[in-house]
């Protein structure tokens, strides 16, 4: 008996969001006195299983079949459940990302199991696992068990801090064979195209988000420019030029309001909010967004908030734990300096 | 060829939810919308269906309150709509929904392909897609930003995936279930027409003995509701001489809070 901890791998390397879940199963085994299992598949996974046991993993699985190498849903599925079929573990637990939502759910509808998702906080009462997660948009906190034998869950990023690195453990890392995936459901990917210099914005531990207000850049579009073209092109030039800069001082993402992608200011991948990413980093520095609730649906658990915004009523200031009422064309680039110099960069 | 959705009301995004004094989860009196995340998947699978020259389905899973979701939809153009009731069933959970929504592919027979949401906006589970594609032993795709190619005589599909580290190009079989992110059209308002033909359309029910399935067991149960802690935030609003001397001042307290 034992709780299993998928640990995601993306290009041969371990995603750094997916050690917090060994965090959250170390006291689910400790609860149950029983062992961590980190499951490792695909490119370099036993390297990556041995820095488990290094995250205070005691043993862990691995496969590294050829079919395994890069991540595909059916052929990891398949594995998964055949191992929680065969072993009967606890639980099973990764960080839910994209991959782990979809793999655990997965795994659990083969297994007949139970998974709570998205959860923040656990805990272990008369043998029963009681997740804590957020619904509707975290207006409301829930409480659920799963009541099967191996209960799935995942956690979300950033919930659970990740554990350090010490001292490999002295458990054994066991090698397993991969399952059959009947040829009707195999996937082929083609082509992958990254975006470059992108940082992912549910890990991020800095987010600098520009909204509608971006738009109202005082640098002058070419002259054969004008309308929603050139409100396009100056808040672009706002991202690049104004946002980018400070992002870069702090090492954060950049995160945007749905209105600015709906206008076509900056591609989706970076929407915040009820229709796009919840984020829940240290610091957000909201700049020229009013803080719909919408947008706060996605934002409202970060640690610190900063607004810079221009209108002293603007509803995001209510959220603020520092505002700057001012146009971020002004303020933006004296708050990248001042950062700058204490920062040494 | 048969395109099939899934959706169902959820309350309103702007509306205020909070958790009542029986521990039960309330909006008041405000309006539920469809699945806002669904918007999509319906446009979708209107797309879809009608490029092919072929039907389109949506089916809900629950009570009334999902007939105004379910008219919606037909508002907008989806031809069929269904919705599934199983009296005592604990729909919110996922095995169980699965089964129901499997019986339904099942018994309409012809389907091809199923278009979900991303999530659905309140509970955001965001494991029903997995689930069902599991239980059919279907192709899944998730997080699809455009399907690229369908070719339904030769069973072969092709779409771009949004991931955490950018956009991949996957080709896949039919019959398969997608589930599609915001971007991947744009959504349109149901038009005169269409509202007049969703008010007088009769939505379909069926059971699980309609559908001739035995459903299995919960595997969850949701314990309790409870309001978020009230979240003590002290607004200071940043004062200074010039914006440099306000930029100053954040940048300091910046460091203060240990965020840096
Ligand atoms: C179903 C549904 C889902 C939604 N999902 C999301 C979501 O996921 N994410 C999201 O963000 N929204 C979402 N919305 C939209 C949301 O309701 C708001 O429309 C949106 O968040 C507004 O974006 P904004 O703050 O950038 O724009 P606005 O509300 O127009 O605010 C712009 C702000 O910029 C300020 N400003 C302008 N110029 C400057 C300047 N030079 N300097 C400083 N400040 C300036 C203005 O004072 C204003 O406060 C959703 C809506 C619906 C109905
Ligand atoms: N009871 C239901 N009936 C129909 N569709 C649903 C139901 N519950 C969830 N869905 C859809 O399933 C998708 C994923 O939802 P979820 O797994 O709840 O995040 C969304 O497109 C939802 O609209």
């Amino acid at each position: 008996m034992s709780v299993f901890v998928w640990i995601e791998t993306f290009a041969g390397e371990a995603v750094p969001s997916s050690w917090e879940a060994l965090t959250a199963a170390r006291d689910l085994a400790d609860a149950y006195n029983s062992a961590v299992t980190a499951l490792a598949f695909g490119a370099n996974a036993a390297e990556i299983a041995e820095e488990a046991q290094r995250r205070g993993a005691e043993h862990a699985i691995v496969c590294a079949d050829d079919s395994l190498q890069s991540y595909r849903l059916e052929a990891y599925a398949a594995l998964l459940s055949a191992l929680v079929v065969e072993r009967r573990p606890v639980a099973v637990l990764s960080v839910a990302t994209s991959r782990g939502r979809e793999l655990l759910a997965s795994a659990a509808g083969d297994s007949e199991s139970g998974l709570i998702s998205d959860v923040i906080e656990m805990r272990v009462e008369a043998g029963r696992i009681i997740g804590k997660r957020p619904a509707y948009a975290g207006k409301v906190l829930m409480e659920m068990t799963a009541n099967t034998v191996t209960r799935f869950v995942t956690i979300r990023p950033r919930a659970f801090p990740a554990p350090a690195a010490g001292k490999p453990a002295a458990g054994n890392i066991e090698e397993v064979a991969a399952q059959p995936v009947p040829a009707s459901i195999q996937t082929e990917a083609l082509d992958f195209a990254s975006e470059a210099g992108k940082v992912n914005l549910s890990e991020a531990a800095i987010i600098v988000s520009g909204g509608r207000g971006m738009a109202n850049n005082p640098a002058d579009p070419p002259a054969d420019t004008s309308g929603d073209a050139a409100n396009i092109w100056k808040a672009r030039h706002g991202y690049a030029n104004t946002l980018t800069p400070l992002a870069e001082t702090l090492g954060a993402a950049i995160g945007a309001s749905r209105a600015a992608v709906d206008a076509g200011y900056i591609p989706y991948e970076h929407q915040v909010g009820q229709t796009g990413k919840a984020v829940n980093p240290d610091l957000y520095i909201a700049c020229g967004i009013s803080g719909a609730i919408q947008h706060q649906a996605g934002m409202r658990n970060s640690k610190i908030i900063v607004a810079i915004n221009k209108d002293a009523e603007a509803p995001i200031f209510k959220l603020a734990r520092y505002g700057i009422v001012g146009d971020l064309y002004d303020v933006v680039p004296a708050l990248t300096a001042a950062l700058r110099k204490r920062l040494k960069t | 060829m048969h395109v099939v959705s899934f959706t169902r009301s959820t309350p309103d995004t702007a509306a205020k939810v909070w958790v009542d004094g029986e521990g039960a989860v309330t909006w008041g009196d405000v309006a539920t919308v469809v699945n806002p995340w669904d918007e999509y998947s319906l446009e979708e699978t209107i797309v879809q269906a009608k490029a092919a020259g072929g039907i389109s389905t949506v089916i809900a899973i629950g009570g009334h309150i999902n007939d105004d979701a379910l008219k919606h939809s037909m508002a907008m153009g989806i031809q069929n709509i269904l919705r599934i009731e199983e009296p005592g069933a604990d729909i919110h959970d996922s095995l169980l929904w699965s089964a129901l929504a499997a019986g339904a592919i099942n018994k309409l027979g012809d389907v091809d392909l199923v278009i979900f949401g991303k999530e659905s906006v309140d509970v955001a589970t965001d494991q029903h897609t997995y689930q069902l594609a599991r239980r059919l032993g279907w192709t899944m795709l998730s997080y699809v930003s455009a399907i690229l190619e369908v070719d339904y005589a030769a069973g072969a599909i092709k779409v771009e995936k949004m991931l955490e580290q950018g956009r991949q190009v996957v080709a896949a079989r039919l019959p398969a279930v997608i589930s599609v992110m915001k971007g991947i059209n744009e959504p349109r308002y149901p038009n005169f027409l269409g509202i007049r033909k969703a008010a007088r359309a009769k939505i379909p029910v069926w059971s699980a003995d309609d559908m001739g399935i035995t459903l299995p067991k919960p595997a969850t149960n949701a314990l309790r509701y409870m309001n978020p802690p009230a979240r003590e935030i002290v607004n200071e609003i940043i004062a200074g001489d010039d914006v440099a001397a306000k930029a100053e001042r954040l940048a300091e307290r910046l460091f203060e809070e240990k965020v840096l």
